[in-house]
């Protein structure tokens, strides 16, 4: 009960602050880009408030307690695509003075084509990264009080469709803003109690790296809801090598029955019949698993003087309920060093770990310098120096967030290992404080919740108002209607903040399977190889030509795109990727998508030369020269 | 604005002059984007080539967990604030030396 009331607290908040900050909002620019008058402060705490989704709300600690320091590269990147963006990006795009990316596609280039190109970018990413936000609403809810899947979609959507609707980008700044220091106090807050109650961060980790070859073990008894096949790939039981007892509380069907351990090249196959055999399972039965040695040609597998042993991995086609006893090492944790180390089961599980740490990294990177919904933000800032401002604020802001989100990580790997059975360490965040005792533990599981909330919706709050400008202002007033006055783009904003806005809850119920780190980073990966390299040679290569960038952002986006579908479906064994290089470069492809949209960008280009705009020079320097040169204007403010 | 520079089109002045101010700009981001990239691509080859000295304990953490989950913030908080300070000096330098060249 004491969590929904922090939820509905928050919501209320954010719908109150929208109406209040709305009474404001009157002009096409407050609309659009909050009549630029944003004060670095406010700004920063709404870029913050905006950029830190669910997958950083929920998704980063939650990794980071399933794959250990391999995950902390998550949260460094997403804060490393700040430096880059002040680096190269965040001055000249503010300078140039477009609203939106597809007003600087076209202002750069001349192109009305490209303009529809880059539009379609937008919806694009802006409906990949919706959909996770949808989802994580809906499981929240779920979580929270037992709700079913939509209503956490339905409550989200609605909230921040009206709030958008309303006021626009001017009605939605003060709300981020207010939302993201929601987040960072319920973020931070609760760690400093949990770390009371139960240890602090360095003693956690201490006590991890001295107990090398341990796993964290089962702090209660308890009954574990297992997914079935339709939910792969979280229906997997992978239990440690050692003795223990699992009693199905409900018939069950087995789908596959193998060892944890990945076998190496030249170890026989295992026989694990005699343990548990695939196949169904009555309700009741209690089945004693042993650990089983791993041989080579008969003869007993040594390593470091010790015999190699696996646990059985099992695969559920339905849903199962398991009964664990109290200390026993949890299945589907990684062994303590493992997770302590670089090179876990994350970024070794192709066998090429550095390119995939690599390959991550830049997909991070560019990602998040090419995200549509964080880039509309530079133009709220009244002048370049003040964006530049703005980015350090935004750096240090959610710098001091993903500080805190590895705490929870690794202390919830102590204290609520139940999540790893499930395959639910997404969870951890709302979990977690509800092992504090008495009604803190309450308390604070409403303060996650309400961040939680605060996180789905400043981002999508974000993504709308970036989709609703691209119709209103690109395709509406640019394509459609360009006689239209301001008053008709506000109206035009309006109507497609509500379609918008209903397609992604719809979109939002159709996904409850994907997983929510999977559907970031398609989104992340598409951006990085798109729009980044767009903005990077537009912004830094006065020989890009309209050609060539929309050839090379479709080759980039288009091969990310194949790679990442190709690699799901070989995970859901569709086909199959026989080479796991090839594996490895599908499930982390910006380690050549994006040189490769670079490299095509640059050589068609070259290659239609002649189109390069006359006043290219010109262009450039509205982009470079600084503004007391005055080659800086308002591209689009002319015509409001 | 009070301080337009000449707005007639002069294409040869333009792209002189914007040879000179993207060459100074280029430079900085470039060497900051170095140290920068220096760091975050060096730690997974430090962490693969000695992983003895990337698990020295230091205060409760490992040295690799210390970097990246700690360190790591306050150094791009530092190398972006020193660009942003290199960076608006640098404008304000290009004004000025441009200004002084359009009034001679």
């Amino acid at each position: 009960m004491i969590p929904l009331l922090f939820v509905i607290l928050v919501t209320v908040a954010t719908v109150l602050l929208g109406i209040i900050a709305t009474k404001r909002a009157q002009s096409a620019s407050d609309f659009f880009v909050a009549g630029r008058q944003v004060s670095v402060f406010m700004n920063a705490s709404a870029i913050s408030g905006e950029y830190l989704s669910a997958a950083s709300f929920m998704g980063v600690a939650g990794l980071v307690m399933r794959f250990g320091y391999d995950a902390m590269w998550y949260p460094v990147g997403y804060a490393a695509g700040y430096l880059f963006l002040l680096l190269f990006i965040a001055g000249p795009l503010r300078r140039f003075g477009a609203y939106t990316i597809p007003d600087f596609a076209e202002g750069r280039f001349d192109s009305p084509l490209f303009r529809k190109i880059a539009v379609s970018f937008v919806m694009f990413i802006g409906f990949f990264y919706t959909m996770p936000q949808m989802k994580a609403a809906g499981v929240t809810m779920g979580s929270i009080m037992q709700w079913p899947y939509w209503v956490g979609i339905v409550v989200v959507g609605a909230v921040i469709t009206f709030n958008v609707a309303l006021g626009g980008m001017k009605g939605i700044t003060f709300v981020q803003a207010f939302q993201y220091w929601v987040k960072a106090f319920a973020i931070a807050v609760p760690v400093f109690v949990i770390m009371s109650v139960y240890g602090s961060y360095t003693s956690t980790l201490s006590k991890t790296a001295a107990n090398a070859s341990g796993f964290p073990v089962l702090v209660t008894d308890g009954t574990y809801k297992i997914n079935g096949k339709a939910k792969a790939p979280t229906n997997v039981v992978a239990f440690q090598a050692v003795e223990a007892d699992v009693t199905f509380k409900s018939s069950t069907v087995i789908g596959k029955v193998s060892p944890s351990r990945k076998p190496e090249a030249g170890e026989d196959a295992l026989v694990l019949d005699a343990i548990i055999k695939a196949g169904s399972i009555p309700s009741g039965t209690t089945i004693h698993l042993v650990p089983v040695v791993v041989t080579r040609d008969g003869v007993p597998v040594e390593k470091d003087g010790k015999t190699v042993l696996t646990g059985v991995k099992l695969e559920f086609d339905e849903p199962a309920e398991l009964a664990l006893a109290k200390g026993l090492p949890v299945p589907n944790a990684q062994k303590n060093s493992k997770w302590l180390a670089p090179f876990g089961t994350l970024t070794s599980k192709h066998g090429y770990p550095l390119l995939y740490t690599y390959s991550l990294i830049i997909a991070l990177i560019c990602g998040t310098a090419g995200l549509p919904h964080i880039l509309v933000r530079f133009y709220t800032n009244p002048d370049g120096r003040s964006a530049k401002k703005t980015t350090f604020w935004v750096m240090v802001l959610i710098g001091v967030f993903y500080f805190f989100t590895p705490i929870w990580g690794a202390v919830g790997r102590e204290f609520i290992p139940g999540l790893y059975v499930p395959n639910k360490t997404d969870y951890v965040v709302i979990n977690l404080p509800g092992q504090v005792p008495g009604i803190w533990g309450d308390v604070l599981k409403g303060v996650t919740s309400a961040g939680a909330f605060a996180a789905f919706m400043s981002t999508f709050s974000g993504l709308l108002v970036s989709m609703s400008g691209a119709w209103a202002h690109d395709i509406y007033g640019r394509i459609l209607q360009p006689e239209s006055s301001p008053t008709q783009r506000i109206s035009a904003f309006k109507v497609a903040a509500i379609v918008i806005g209903v397609i992604s809850m719809v979109l939002g119920l159709f996904i409850e399977t994907f997983d929510i780190a999977m559907l970031v980073g398609w989104a992340f990966a598409i951006a990085a190889a798109s729009y980044f390299p767009l903005l990077l040679l537009g912004a830094w290569w006065r020989g890009l030509t309209a050609t060539g960038a929309a050839s090379g952002m479709l080759v980039g986006g288009l091969s990310s795109l194949t790679a990442i579908i190709l690699f799901m479906l070989s995970d859901r064994k569709v086909v199959t990727i026989a080479d796991p290089l090839v594996k490895s470069l599908c499930e982390q492809p910006a380690i050549w998508t994006v040189p490769l949209s670079l490299l095509v960008m640059y050589v068609v280009s070259l290659a239609t030369r002649g189109s390069i705009p006359k006043d290219v020079d010109e262009k450039m320097l509205r982009l470079h020269a600084p503004e007391g040169l005055g080659y800086s204007k308002d591209y689009i403010s002319s015509d409001h | 604005m009070s301080n337009h520079v000449d707005q007639v089109l002069n294409p040869e002045r333009d792209r002189a002059l914007l040879g000179r101010v993207m060459r100074r700009q280029v430079r900085l981001s470039l060497g900051v984007a170095s140290v920068f990239l220096g760091i975050v691509l060096l730690l997974p080859v430090f962490n693969l080539y000695y992983p003895e000295l990337a698990s020295q304990k230091i205060g409760g953490f490992t040295l690799t967990w210390l970097i990246l989950g700690v360190l790591f913030y306050p150094i791009t908080w530092g190398l972006s604030a020193i660009f942003i300070r290199k960076s608006n000096a640098l404008e304000d330098a290009i004004e000025r030396d441009e200004k002084s060249g359009v009034a001679h």
